[in-house]
């Protein structure tokens, strides 16, 4: 499969909406993409069992405040540098670039990276999804380390952690990043192909893509788009209501928030989700409809345009989406990693759907 | 003595005028079509609303304009800008002027540089400024270009190394060429904040003409007035900040038509539904003011971080067709041609302005008694669509669930039924066809702050106040008048990852005009 720029559109909505209401703006890494798929043409996104077992893949992701990035851009050389430290640790040359995390703009960004690099891409992940803190990855739960995690700035200066376990990991990158100025380009999780047949989350690349290509034909008003798009997704619409009141605040470095919903047909039934960077608990009467690591995202009623929390606001006519997360995240282990009590909730993981 | 005001608003089919008195009394309006020589027409409508009014009385004249939204649009009278970019190695990975359409680009791309220098957001540099660097892009503009953006990283939280490289820049090319620096135009985010000063900076020459040509043509007539142009939030520039920043004018005439419904209904909280010919817009009054989008909006096809009114428009207007059995109602409409093509005009064409006369909620046309020829089922369906449709898009806009009037406006106003689930009540005001040059006659003083605070170093009040008092004292200086400037918005968005919890605070003080013989 190639990522050209007909793809990026698409791919862009399919990564919003697996963003969960995180995952960044995805505007400037859809500009980065077009511009690299022109300087570069086409990126090759190859499946991980394509490639040799033994051979080193380079994961890659942005990591850090949003609004940095926004600001800021990057420089464009941090990714060449930092798996360019990976590969002189391991002593060997990378086979391909490997995304960590294929939600919102860490979809293209690595995409990015593989064009210019002139590596493919691998159509795989560890989360299919965003996720907030680094050690929660399929990885994790498989037993692989993070480290050596290596973080570049703009300027060109290089970290590099050895930790012990992948939540102090965590910790040290959030320290770093907010040196580096609010954000840096990340590389973690160095794995064989072999590993990542093994342990990733396989195909997720295309699925992002074909999510996106459903959510288009929505946005085009093609008859029946809205059962096709809930149908490959395994997606219930949760809530259709009226956006009546949003809080959002930083506390200690994180974003948390809550928005609620009127229903559009029956005023007297509200929807409240809580946020904590992406969307993780929708309740209706204190009773927890979905929850992390399920994933909860908004899409517009009328226009089908998905909506991450910046995008908020009074008033808006949102569908509140429940979409089952992999499979490999449904199982007790994954619940102890990201599901809601690691997020300080005093609640059950509720399987969207029920449990297979 | 009685202090008046002239709005002027030229739009893409009509030219309005007005004038005000102090005490807000509309002595004089008129309305004639945009002539394709923009002047031509705004002389006219200044000729026709002046007439019998003592010019000596008239102190301020405030203009909007779609021309500089044209411009862009038509890639016409667009100036070659030199681009000058600050902060690598920060900054690199994204060229000027991606994503820009091809024409545009063709239109007003000069010398582009990326160079060293800009801040992080704590107000710390990422590198001193290249200043080596600046000349030498100043000297490869020379000759190339009429005018010159310059953007550092971070110039919303410390403009000084955008300020000096345009020091560097007119020291070098001469002070009378324009020179747009981002942080005079637009808020955080590097590549919007760029492309807006770019836009800037290309609308150099159509800024001068709109106001050299003001401001002959009030000579011409012996009038001394104040010349100031809306801009997209409904405040005011005077004529010198507008030839500084002609980007800030091109969203006004929406904003003026919901600040002329505003003033007219007296409502500072209200649907304002515009119903047209072809298309109904319809958007919210809060406290005075539009409310604005969530997304960012598109001018000429680039993106900017500008906040437009927030309108949802459908296809429904006078003109719309009806076809029966089965009843679609359009989205196609008859438009402009309304008074040939429909029944009630003597065509014979069926539009919903054919169904408002048949339902009584319209009285007009040349042969009014076609509409009784239309089925009665036919009319009740057509018109039961309509307030359905109609109901649901008021519904949409409104925030909240409690109960809002709704002010209609526009040619096709009619449209609207007397009575709408979720509205307290339809108002109809008189003189809704210069709601524009009325938005503009009225319009006051602002001045806004858009900045990153860690609250934890003081507190969040604090740094609240601090704010407001910034946002009060730029106002001020915009020509409101200090007793009565008040703050209209205050937005916190909270940053994540940083430490100190920090937020973006965006505050805006609005006030009216204080008589300039007064403030000097």
């Amino acid at each position: 499969m190639f990522i050209g720029h007909e793809e990026v559109d698409d791919l862009a909505l399919g990564s919003v909406v697996l963003g969960t209401g995180g995952g960044g703006d995805i505007s400037l890494s859809k500009l980065m993409l077009h511009q690299a798929i022109t300087t570069h043409g086409p990126v090759r996104v190859v499946d991980a069992g394509e490639l040799d077992p033994t051979g080193l893949l380079l994961p890659v992701a942005l990591v850090g405040a949003s609004v940095g990035f926004t600001e800021k851009l990057i420089n464009g050389g941090e990714a060449g540098r930092a798996l360019q430290a990976m590969e002189e640790h391991w002593k060997r040359k990378g086979v391909a670039v490997l995304p960590l995390e294929v939600g919102g703009v860490n979809t293209l960004y690595p995409l990015v990276v593989a064009a210019e690099l002139g590596l493919p891409c691998v159509d795989a992940d560890t989360m299919r999804r965003a996720f907030p803190k680094i050690e929660m990855t399929q990885f994790t739960l498989a037993g692989i380390t993070a480290s050596p995690l290596i973080a570049v700035d703009v300027k060109g200066n290089v970290a590099v952690f050895d930790a012990v376990d992948n939540a102090t990991a965590e910790r040290f990158i959030r320290s770093c990043v907010v040196e580096m100025g609010m954000f840096a380009v990340m590389s973690c999780y160095s794995v064989t192909a072999k590993q990542c047949v093994d342990h990733a989350i396989l195909g997720s690349m295309s699925y992002a893509l074909e999510v996106g290509r459903r959510l288009s034909a929505i946005q085009r008003g093609d008859v029946g788009a809205w059962d096709e798009f809930l149908g490959f997704a395994d997606a219930q619409i949760l809530f259709s209501g009226k956006v009546v009141d949003i809080e959002r605040r930083s506390v200690g470095g994180w974003t948390r928030g809550t928005v609620s919903l009127e229903q559009l047909d029956d005023a007297s039934r509200t929807l409240r989700v809580d946020i904590q960077n992406e969307n993780l608990i929708a309740l209706e009467d204190g009773i927890a409809l979905a929850t992390v690591p399920d994933l909860i995202s908004f899409v517009d009623v009328e226009t089908g345009t998905p909506m991450t929390t910046d995008d908020l606001a009074y008033g808006q006519r949102l569908h509140t989406i429940a979409m089952p997360a992999h499979d490999g995240w449904r199982t007790p282990a994954a619940i102890e990693l990201v599901g809601p009590r690691v997020f300080g909730y005093d609640i059950d993981y509720v399987p969207i759907g029920g449990t297979k | 003595m009685n202090r008046l005001r002239i709005g002027i608003d030229v739009g893409g089919t009509n030219t309005d005028a007005v004038v005000v008195d102090e005490s807000g009394r509309i002595l004089a309006s008129c309305k004639s079509p945009t002539t394709p020589n923009v002047q031509e027409g705004m002389e006219r409508v200044l000729d026709d609303v002046t007439r019998g009014i003592d010019s000596a009385k008239i102190v301020r004249i405030m203009l909007g304009t779609s021309q500089t939204l044209n411009a862009v649009i038509r890639r016409q009278d667009l100036a070659q800008v030199g681009i000058l970019r600050i902060g690598a190695p920060a900054a690199m990975a994204i060229s000027p002027l991606a994503g820009w359409p091809a024409d545009l680009v063709a239109a007003v791309r000069g010398p582009v540089d990326i160079i060293r220098g800009g801040h992080e957001y704590d107000g710390s540099e990422i590198n001193p400024l290249d200043e080596a660097a600046v000349r030498d892009f100043a000297m490869s503009c020379q000759g190339m270009v009429e005018a010159i953006a310059v953007t550092a990283v971070a110039s919303p939280v410390m403009p000084a190394h955008e300020e000096r490289a345009a020091a560097i820049i007119r020291e070098i090319l001469g002070p009378d060429l324009p020179v747009t620096i981002g942080s005079d135009v637009a808020g955080t985010g590097i590549i919007e904040r760029e492309n807006t000063a770019v836009l800037n900076a290309s609308l150099s020459f159509i800024a001068r003409q709109i106001v050299a040509g003001l401001a002959g043509a009030m000579a011409r007539r012996e009038l001394s007035a104040e010349i100031f142009l809306t801009q997209n939030d409904g405040t005011l520039l005077v004529a010198d900040e507008a030839l500084q920043r002609p980007i800030l004018t091109v969203g006004s005439g929406p904003t003026n038509s919901m600040r002329g419904a505003a003033y007219l209904s007296g409502l500072a909280n209200a649907v304002v539904m515009d119903v047209g010919g072809t298309s109904t817009d319809v958007g919210l009054l809060v406290d005075g003011f539009p409310r604005t989008s969530a997304h960012n909006v598109e001018v000429g096809g680039v993106r900017t971080n500008f906040r437009m009114p927030d309108l949802i428009s459908v296809g429904i207007g006078g003109g719309t067709l009806v076809r029966s059995e089965p009843l679609v109602i359009g989205p196609d409409s008859v438009g402009y041609r309304l008074t040939r093509q429909s029944l009630v005009f003597g065509g014979d064409t069926l539009t919903l302005s054919d169904l408002s006369v048949a339902s009584s909620r319209a009285k007009f046309g040349t042969n009014p008694e076609a509409a009784e020829g239309i089925p009665a089922a036919l009319v009740s369906a057509g018109m039961h669509w309509v307030d359905e449709r109609l109901r649901v898009l008021s519904d949409r806009i409104k925030s909240s669930r409690g109960e809002l009037p709704l002010i209609a406006v526009g040619g096709g106003a009619h449209l609207v039924p007397d009575s709408i689930p979720g509205i307290s009540k339809v108002i109809r005001p008189e003189y809704a066809g210069v709601a524009n040059a009325l938005g503009a006659a009225v319009a006051e003083a602002s001045g806004s702050v858009d900045r990153n605070f860690a609250y934890s170093a003081s507190s969040r009040d604090a740094c609240l106040d601090e704010a407001k008092a910034t946002a009060i004292e730029r106002a001020i200086r915009a020509g409101a008048d200090p007793q009565l400037v008040r703050i209209t918005t205050v937005n916190e968005l909270p940053m994540s990852y940083m430490p100190g919890d920090c937020a973006r605070v965006i505050v805006k003080a609005v006030g009216p005009i204080l008589d300039y013989r007064v403030r000097s």
